[in-house]
């Protein structure tokens, strides 16, 4: 009988022994937190990508309640977190949109021409380095997939020689644009229309004997967009979204395909 | 004293804990894909380990010996483990709040880390004294940790590296700590 006892009762010792400790420990140390954190925490996506520039969803949790970060700072909840978040802190929530990531390149295998053929690290950066990668173009998606690997949604893959994202996986947190050593990647609305997929800053001339997906700066989409939202700077055309009615003319007249719907990407 | 030294120099190189005795492997693959956080977990074993070979040795003879109840040394190590893991959280995060920062998440991670149990049963095995068993938990939690920043050092380098597609993540990263663990193994020979 002695040898069942006897470990019962060290056993209930030593658990209530530790219980008590513990129940004493919580009291004694209990350290006073906002409520108001741990409810914006609870609001928050829980992803801890990063995008919003603190370590993680918990840490910006606590900036918000200490006024460090805006209530929308979390750009991937969007507009529902921050209404939310808006509520619990009792501020009016600005205007925020919801944002995605596009790349904005269309030099895919077979239309863009290299001038090497790399077989280096497998990173943008250091391809990069290396007469500024494979590819003729400068500007042109290295497609190394160094925006993919980072990416904390896994919105983004690699297909045909460059990058691309899924529109319904990118929550437009914009780590990848970081990433980008050639600064191609965009963050633009998420329910725009129409994007152009050339970021080239060289002549039409030069553009055409390198790629044939290529902006030329024709201007012909200038002519077509009746809200002035599109115009060619620096050597390629880019859409003013604040402007932009999504009416898809520039798209229709572009010779050379560079203007994409986003619903129909054709490759 | 020449006991203590080779305690310590076991416990760090010969006998290391990752590469010759195959504890804490979880943490060893889970959280060394950054040197900063490898370091983190590193400083939350040591921590946890040398006060854990001091709590489960008072355990073990003030509490179990003397009633004959050695056999339940495993279930009344990780009870003590897990309540003094949980006290010190709930200290550090009162009194060290930024010692609880760098540490936090880690503490809750190895309370029941086989590592952790595995240096105060050794100690038991051995028959160590008190010192030594301080001594043990402490050096053995180094060279963990030394292992462990290796590794993410090793990782680190990989992240570039091309391995043939069948070879990736995983598997490459299993070979990588079998060869780190043959490297190791050159240390056995050394006898004093």
């Amino acid at each position: 009988m002695k040898e069942i006892l006897a470990p019962i009762l060290i056993f209930l010792f030593l658990g209530i022994i530790m219980g008590a400790l513990l129940a004493v420990a919580a009291k004694l140390f209990h350290v006073k937190k906002d409520e108001r954190a741990e409810r914006i925490l609870s609001c928050l996506p829980g992803a801890n990508c990063g995008g919003c520039g603190y370590a993680g969803c918990s840490a910006l949790a606590d900036a918000i309640v200490e006024g460090k970060a805006a209530v929308s700072a979390c750009a991937v909840g969007g507009e529902d977190v921050g209404i939310k978040v808006a509520e619990i802190m009792g501020a009016a929530l600005e205007n925020s949109v919801r944002m995605r990531a596009q790349v904005m390149c269309g030099g895919i295998d077979g239309c863009a021409s290299k001038k090497y053929a790399y077989s280096g690290t497998n990173d943008c950066a250091a391809a990069e380095k290396l007469g500024g990668g494979d590819k003729t173009c400068a500007y042109g998606c290295i497609g190394l997939g160094s925006c993919a690997a980072h990416c904390p949604f896994g919105a983004i893959s690699v297909r045909s020689g460059i990058a691309s994202v899924d529109p319904e996986k990118c929550r437009g947190c914009g780590i990848c644009v970081n990433y980008c050593p050639k600064g191609i990647i965009k963050l633009i609305p998420f329910d725009s229309s129409y994007y152009a997929r050339c970021s080239s800053k060289d002549g039409g001339k030069a553009v055409r004997s390198y790629c044939e997906k290529g902006c030329v700066s024709c201007r012909i989409c200038e002519k077509a967009c009746r809200n002035g939202a599109i115009k060619v700077i620096s050597g390629a055309a880019e859409i003013d979204y604040s402007l932009c009615s999504g009416c898809g003319k520039c798209a229709d007249k572009c010779p050379r395909d560079v203007i994409q719907s986003i619903r129909e990407m054709k490759f | 004293m020449s006991n203590i030294f080779l305690i310590v120099f076991g416990a760090v190189l010969t006998e290391n804990f990752i590469f010759s005795r195959f504890y804490g492997i979880c943490p060893f693959l889970g959280v060394s894909d950054k040197p900063s956080t490898a370091l983190g977990m590193g400083m939350a074993v040591t921590f946890v380990m040398t006060v854990s070979s001091a709590a489960t040795y008072c355990a073990y003879y003030l509490l179990l010996k003397p009633f004959g109840l050695e056999y339940l040394k495993t279930i009344a190590f990780i009870l003590v483990i897990a309540a003094l893991v949980q006290f010190i959280e709930m200290f550090l995060k009162k009194y060290a709040p930024s010692l609880y920062g760098a540490l936090g998440i880690y503490l809750p991670l190895i309370t029941t880390n086989c590592a952790v149990l595995g240096a105060a049963l050794v100690n038991i095995q051995e028959q160590r004294s008190f010192i030594e068993s301080v001594m043990f938990g402490a050096s053995s939690a180094l060279g963990f940790t030394m292992a462990i920043c290796v590794f993410a050092g090793v990782r680190a380098k990989m992240e570039f590296s091309n391995p043939p597609k069948a070879f990736r993540g995983f598997p490459i990263l299993l070979i990588a700590a079998a060869l780190a663990a043959m490297a190791f193994s050159g240390f056995s020979g050394m006898k004093f």
